[in-house]
């Protein structure tokens, strides 16, 4: 069976982004003529070094660090490893004691499950309503032996924003020595971010959130931060992750960073999108919005929506949407594939009924106000379709 | 000296006349397997086994594994097949073939012999009291004990010396092909699968209807659904599934009939569709992987209700399993994995809190006249829309 879409609304970049056209053709170039590796000493091997060197001032210069401070990964699940297992490993002398929030991505709480197996003890903090853990809460939790803190800069699932630079500030005032690591993935390509003036040792990003191909992203670690590499080879990268280097993806993050950082207005833009579509959202009936009350819109991230239907199962809405072009997701995709309950969702007290009723809707720079009309006209069509059909 | 592969079967061999016909669909059968995995394979028949020579680039492991799949095989045996068969060579092969099949040689064993060639140098037994007292000789720790050995080596002296000694068990059952073709009712489930297996088990051939309810049910349910058909296949041959779309139905009883009888009735719409499916694609039989008292749509109550729509016999060989013997064959034939996967099936959705356990017939049937209006036209629909996949290993 053909499908034919009158509109496509693809509202699920959160999870994902399509590569930016001219990212795809330096990485074709990259695949196809400079194909040298970096390590090698001839000429081709220079030409590959190259985009790695390229791409690192390039990103370097928008976060305003040093490029040798940009460390390539293969997404944000390993910079996340990599900063809490390299700080964790290399800091045990000091104490085995680490800080984080109750609704960190999987990459982050899943690690640090592993750090307590380990004999690490792991603290996580509440967040309110909205989703923001609360400063006083965050000093508080600081114990001598604390040697790492870790809370998540945007929450993938609800949009809500920590105050990076205040929780840094809370934390080195106590105790300068405590790493700060930020999990930044959904927070780059939207805010401008300088690590330095936020006071982070750590922070994670990823290439697919922003129009870079999949299995590409970085870690910043600030120069002279203890950390271990977590795993060893051939010197690459100074020995913090060997390995040859993936060049073409490396080229494309590069790319893909100057180009949605040179978007400004656009990013800017974003907000009104949000501010359409929570605003459709909530005339209708039975649609509550996560993270969002009482707070400025501008105190949330520019793209992110979600959004709770009453009486309905988020996997059939889901489904329903899809089958006309518009794309979302139930939770966050990447927990579902554990279809449990989100535990973000929870964390900020979202009633029991509305947990398995929620979809995230998500922009990225080059969604269109059609396509969020869209999503809504065909939401307000489907919803009393399905309400009819709800189990008894 | 040739390698191959010695395989017993059991119930053809008591198929009177009929025998040449099961066992051409036995070999035919094991050249289709055969073909699918690498090495050069010559599949012959004689005196109640068959072979399969191998050649090639062949690894034995991979062949066992494949033959173990072959319904109709009872037993498998490695065997080196000795071109000369003069008494000297044919020792020497079968110490070289327990080296070989032997990490060590700490063992009972015992000789077994039969040969054809009557004009043989020696005897059944003569051969197996040379060759005991070779192995002995040869090996250190070997042991013979003729009552309880812990390996038996059998030597077999017909147009050339055969030698085997290992035996795996294989699936059992009757080869494809030998008994007809069901339909069967394949939900993403753990029962529906192994139903299958068992079935096809019996040489009988499958195709598979499957029921999706989008947007109830997603894309990826029914990704599992093909996944599931295929790892049948792997024992049932090429699958035909037909994925009909059930949504409309579902919605319509829902809208019309008692809630608490939802169940039973989609079940007997859907029995109603696989059967007319079956019918259009000479299917002689319904296949379900129900089991008296599971849930509450297999009562002995609901199974009557249930069976009662269709003409066409309903085969559940699941049906005095407990649930556990199930999880177990499922294991065995790597359905497990695939059918724990959480995407909900048209049957859990919309599911009353308390179905009925006892319907009755007449009730039901009167329950069913509310949508009599337009479900025949319903039913036509979702037939001739049925997507059908082609399903093979």
């Amino acid at each position: 069976m053909e499908i034919i879409f009158i509109m496509e609304a693809y509202l699920d970049n959160a999870a994902t982004t399509p590569v930016l056209p001219e990212v795809c053709d330096i990485m074709l170039k990259v695949m196809k003529e400079d194909y040298g590796n970096p390590s090698s000493k001839h000429t081709k091997g220079m030409e590959a070094e190259r985009y790695i060197t390229g791409a690192a001032e390039d990103i370097a210069a928008l976060m305003k660090c040093q490029p040798k401070e940009i460390v390539f990964t293969s997404g944000g699940t390993e910079a996340n490893n990599m900063a809490l297992l390299g700080a964790a490993a290399a800091n045990t002398r000091k104490g085995k004691h680490i800080i984080t929030t109750g609704i960190e991505h999987a990459s982050v709480h899943e690690t640090l499950s592993h750090l307590e197996e380990q004999g690490f003890e792991v603290t996580y903090l509440p967040v309110n309503s909205n989703g923001i853990l609360d400063p006083d809460v965050l000093a508080d939790a600081i114990r001598e032996d604390t040697i790492l803190v870790s809370v998540m800069y945007v929450n993938n699932e609800t949009g809500s924003v920590q105050d990076i630079g205040r929780l840094c500030s809370v934390v080195k005032k106590k105790d300068s020595s405590i790493l700060f690591h930020t999990d930044a993935v959904q927070a780059y390509g939207k805010y401008k971010i300088v690590p330095r003036k936020l006071g982070a040792d750590l922070l994670s990003a990823s290439g697919h959130k922003i129009h870079a191909p999949k299995g590409s992203g970085f870690l910043y670690i600030k120069d002279k931060t203890k950390i271990n590499p977590f795993i060893y080879g051939g010197g690459q990268q100074k020995g913090m992750r060997p390995g040859t280097e993936n060049v073409p993806a490396i080229a494309g993050l590069g790319l893909a960073s100057k180009i949605i950082y040179g978007m400004a207005d656009r990013i800017e833009n974003l907000y009104n999108l949000k501010e359409k579509l929570i605003g459709r959202l909530k005339k209708i009936d039975g649609v509550t919005i996560n993270g969002a009350d009482n707070i400025p819109l501008q105190k949330t991230a520019p793209h992110i929506v979600s959004a709770n239907f009453e009486g309905i199962r988020s996997e059939v809405l889901l489904h329903a949407l899809a089958a006309k072009g518009v794309f979302v997701s139930s939770g966050s995709a990447c927990s579902s594939n554990h279809p449990g309950i989100s535990s973000t969702l929870k964390a900020i007290g979202v009633e029991d009924a509305l947990l398995d009723s929620s979809l995230r809707f998500s922009f990225s720079v080059f969604t269109t106000e059609e396509q969020v009309d869209y999503a809504a006209d065909v939401l307000e069509e489907e919803l009393p379709v399905l309400r009819k059909f709800t189990r008894r | 000296m040739v390698q191959g592969f010695l395989l017993k079967y059991a119930e053809i061999g008591i198929k009177g006349k009929n025998r040449y016909k099961f066992e051409n669909a036995l070999c035919e059968q094991l050249r289709i397997k055969l073909s699918k995995i690498d090495g050069d394979y010559n599949v012959v028949r004689g005196q109640g086994r068959i072979y399969a020579e191998a050649a090639g680039d062949f690894d034995s492991d991979e062949v066992i594994e494949t033959l173990k799949r072959v319904p109709g095989i009872s037993a498998i045996s490695p065997v080196e097949v000795v071109e000369d068969k003069s008494w000297d060579n044919v020792k020497k092969e079968a110490g070289n073939f327990i080296e070989k099949q032997y990490n060590n040689t700490d063992f009972s064993f015992k000789v077994k012999s039969k040969r054809s060639d009557k004009h043989y140098i020696y005897t059944s037994p003569e051969i197996c009291i040379e060759m005991g007292a070779y192995l002995l000789s040869r090996f250190e720790g070997l042991k013979v004990d003729v009552h309880n050995p812990d390996v038996y080596i059998w030597v077999e002296i017909r147009d050339k010396a055969y030698i085997y000694s290992k035996v795996y068990k294989g699936a059992g059952g009757m080869p494809l092909g030998t008994a007809g073709k069901a339909m069967l009712l394949l939900s993403g489930g753990i029962d529906s699968p192994v139903a299958g297996y068992m079935i096809s088990k019996r040489g009988v051939n499958l195709d598979a209807v499957y029921f999706h309810a989008p947007p109830y049910t997603s894309e990826r349910a029914r990704e599992k659904v093909v996944a599931l058909a295929k790892q049948v296949s792997r024992y049932a041959g090429r699958i035909r599934l037909f994925t009909v779309n059930f949504t409309d139905i579902q919605m319509y009883i829902y809208e019309k009939c008692p809630h608490e009888e939802l169940t039973i009735i989609m079940r007997r719409y859907m029995m109603r569709i696989a059967e007319r499916l079956a019918v259009h694609n000479k299917c002689i039989g319904l296949v379900t992987g129900e089991s008296i008292g599971q849930v509450a749509s297999q009562t002995m109550q609901s199974l009557a209700v249930t069976n009662e729509v269709c003409s066409m016999p309903v085969y559940r060989p699941l049906i005095a399993f407990d649930k556990q013997d199930i999880v177990n064959i499922a294991e065995k034939i790597g359905t497990f994995e695939t059918s724990i996967q959480p995407y909900e099936d048209c049957c859990t959705i919309f599911v009353a809190k308390h179905p009925v356990t006892k319907p009755e017939a007449e009730v039901i049937r009167n329950s069913e006249k509310k949508i009599e209006e337009k479900i025949e036209e319903m039913l036509k629909i979702a037939i001739n829309t049925a997507e059908i996949t082609e399903v093979d290993e």
